[in-house]
């Protein structure tokens, strides 16, 4: 067995930086590179995606992005874990093999796509089999919006993907499976967790936690001493050193720019935390309230001490339906008066779409560079300021009326108040709004599937 | 003849007043319609002064008006920092809000904002 294997963080969501997985490959030793795609919506966006074309629902990047670093990985043994397969794993390897077959890697490249989160076909059958999905934050049943359902995928945990790794994959490709669970399942393979051993599984889901939202941990949108952390054009991305006792260490490549501090990491660790002593996945839950950090040399960071409990028996599936549409106008406001003129200009447009009989859910108007972030907490406006923006935005379950708001932005350039200017980006995009519907359903539901594909 | 001075006034000599963004640094996120804050004691010393001062009664006081629903508060002392939700706080969350922030990324700022008392000794 290992004594430490270093896990990379390359990928924070999809449409991080590209340069970060090649930085993490190239810059220093590594064993594994981990990145996470999949925000909370993502999944639909693919869902949409794969419906107009069969071959696509995954993030497309990661292919040329395997193209550029594969024949480095398999040069250097590194293996790669990640979720981009979205909701068709099968055609992001498929994708990832011709390029290994172009590259000359033949016989040299493994990837175990696991799949098996994918809910979508079943559903009705889950719901006729009394499971009502019901949505965590409302507690509304999700037969109230069965028609508009346009993904339904379970979070899978790390155990799939240790089969994967044990088969032989040297890249895992996978569907809806944890963000923290693909910096877990390297640690399993190679120290042999128990799947009771709940510590350590807690402390590498605690290691997950950190490094998933790639430099958010290693000094991106760090607020301890933003200003005095250097070189962030070039930012490292973290990088754990994992220990068979679960105890590990958070760096980054030598020579790389941001920090790794014990004020970094824990800006990270309570980022969207909830109650921490009750940290659920479907490995185990951990409990963030034991977790010990200590400095431990320049941009390293020791954490021990992680204490974990039993896994639940249920899985989280991620649901996205179709709700609405929504679109967001801007008019710029020049000094002098500036936050009147757009405060003036807000009223006629309600006025001009109450008149239209237009309905809407909500309409809300912010100012920004006034209240847009903080509301009443930011105080009054400087009387005195060079220019605000109005923001209005709308939502309702109209095309027709979204569409026609669009429409009563740009002619207050002509026939609203003076000083008014920022129209360049032309009419408001009116969008389809693909909702959240977090649920729940036993784990016995579920089977995971590894398959191996050899190019 | 000069007044008793009351315990109210004693205690504000004793003390002064200072904004969170001078003891503490934080980092927020979203859950659905829900905006989530840690708040992280800058030196050791000051967490007793959170953990007493910075209630969750407090900080739904601070986002009256901001927020719609409740605030819950959680301890981490061994982070030297405080974990706060704020319901209702993103205009539906996700995808369905309006709102620039609507995922609560900078609520933790917002937080920052608020003033408590700390001894007049305090060295901050």
């Amino acid at each position: 067995m290992k004594d430490t294997i270093r896990i990379a963080s390359g990928q924070g969501f999809w449409g991080d930086w590209l340069e970060a997985p090649v930085r993490q490959v190239e810059a220093g030793p590594i064993d594994y590179l981990m990145m996470d795609y999949l925000a909370e919506v993502t999944m639909s966006i693919m869902q949409k995606q794969r419906s107009r074309n069969p071959e696509l629902g995954y993030a497309k990047d990661f292919v040329p992005l395997m193209r550029r670093l594969l024949p480095t990985l398999v040069r250097k043994g590194i293996r790669v874990s990640a979720n981009a397969g979205g909701v068709n794993p099968i055609a992001c390897a498929t994708a990832v093999l011709n390029e290994a077959r172009d590259a000359g890697l033949a016989g040299k490249v493994a990837i175990g796509v696991v799949t098996g989160d994918d809910l979508m076909p079943r559903l009705e059958q889950l719901l006729a089999a009394g499971h009502e999905l019901k949505n965590m934050d409302t507690g509304e049943p999700l037969e109230a919006v069965l028609d508009s359902v346009q993904s339904a995928n379970a979070y899978l945990g790390a155990w799939p993907l240790v089969e994967g790794l044990r088969r032989g994959a040297n890249i895992l490709i996978t569907g809806r499976v944890t963000d923290t669970g693909l910096t877990l399942a390297p640690m399993i393979h190679e120290f042999g967790w128990a799947p009771d051993a709940w510590d350590l599984l807690a402390a590498g889901t605690v290691a997950g936690h950190i490094i998933e939202c790639g430099a958010q941990c290693s000094g991106g949108n760090c607020m301890y001493g933003w200003e005095r952390i250097p070189s962030m054009h070039d930012p490292g991305y973290p990088i754990v050193e994992a220990r068979p006792d679960g105890g590990f260490v958070v760096t980054k490549h030598d020579g790389t720019g941001g920090r790794v501090s014990v004020q970094s990491v824990t800006e990270q660790l309570l980022y969207e935390m909830g109650d921490p002593t009750d940290y659920i996945t479907p490995d185990c839950i951990a409990d963030f309230t034991t977790v010990s950090l200590k400095k431990n040399g320049k941009d390293r960071v020791e954490i021990s001490g992680v204490r974990g409990r039993p896994a639940t028996d249920l899985l989280k599936v991620s649901i996205s339906y179709s709700y609405g549409y929504k679109a967001i106008g801007t008019l710029v406001y020049a000094w002098p008066e500036a936050v009147k003129k757009a405060r003036a200009a807000d009223k006629i447009i309600r006025a001009r779409l109450d008149r239209l009989g237009l309905n809407f859910d909500e309409t809300v108007t912010e100012i920004i560079g006034v209240d847009a972030t903080h509301g009443r907490l930011a105080g009054k406006p400087d009387p005195d300021i060079a220019e605000v923006q109005l923001r209005i935005g709308v939502r309702g379950l109209e095309r027709t009326a979204v569409e026609r708001f669009s429409r009563e932005i740009a002619p207050l350039i002509l026939n609203g108040p003076p000083g008014v200017t920022g129209f360049a980006g032309g009419r408001p995009k009116v969008e389809e709004i693909v909702a959240y519907w977090p649920a729940l359903i036993p784990k016995s539901e579920v089977c995971p599937k590894v398959e191996i594909l050899e190019a | 003849m000069p007044k008793k001075k009351s315990r109210r006034a004693k205690k504000r000599m004793a003390t002064k007043k200072v904004r969170l963004l001078e003891l503490a640094h934080a980092r927020s996120g979203d859950k659905g319609d829900t905006a989530n804050v840690g708040l992280i004691a800058l030196k050791a010393e000051y967490y007793p002064l959170l953990e007493q001062q910075v209630t969750a009664a407090r900080v739904a006081r601070h986002f009256r008006g901001v927020i719609k629903g409740g605030v819950e508060r959680f301890e981490l002392p061994n982070l030297g920092a405080l974990n706060f939700l704020l319901h209702g706080a993103l205009g539906g969350g996700g995808t369905l809000s309006l709102k620039t922030d609507a995922q609560g990324k900078v609520f933790s700022t917002a937080l920052l904002r608020m003033e408590i008392e700390v001894p007049r000794s305090l060295r901050v």
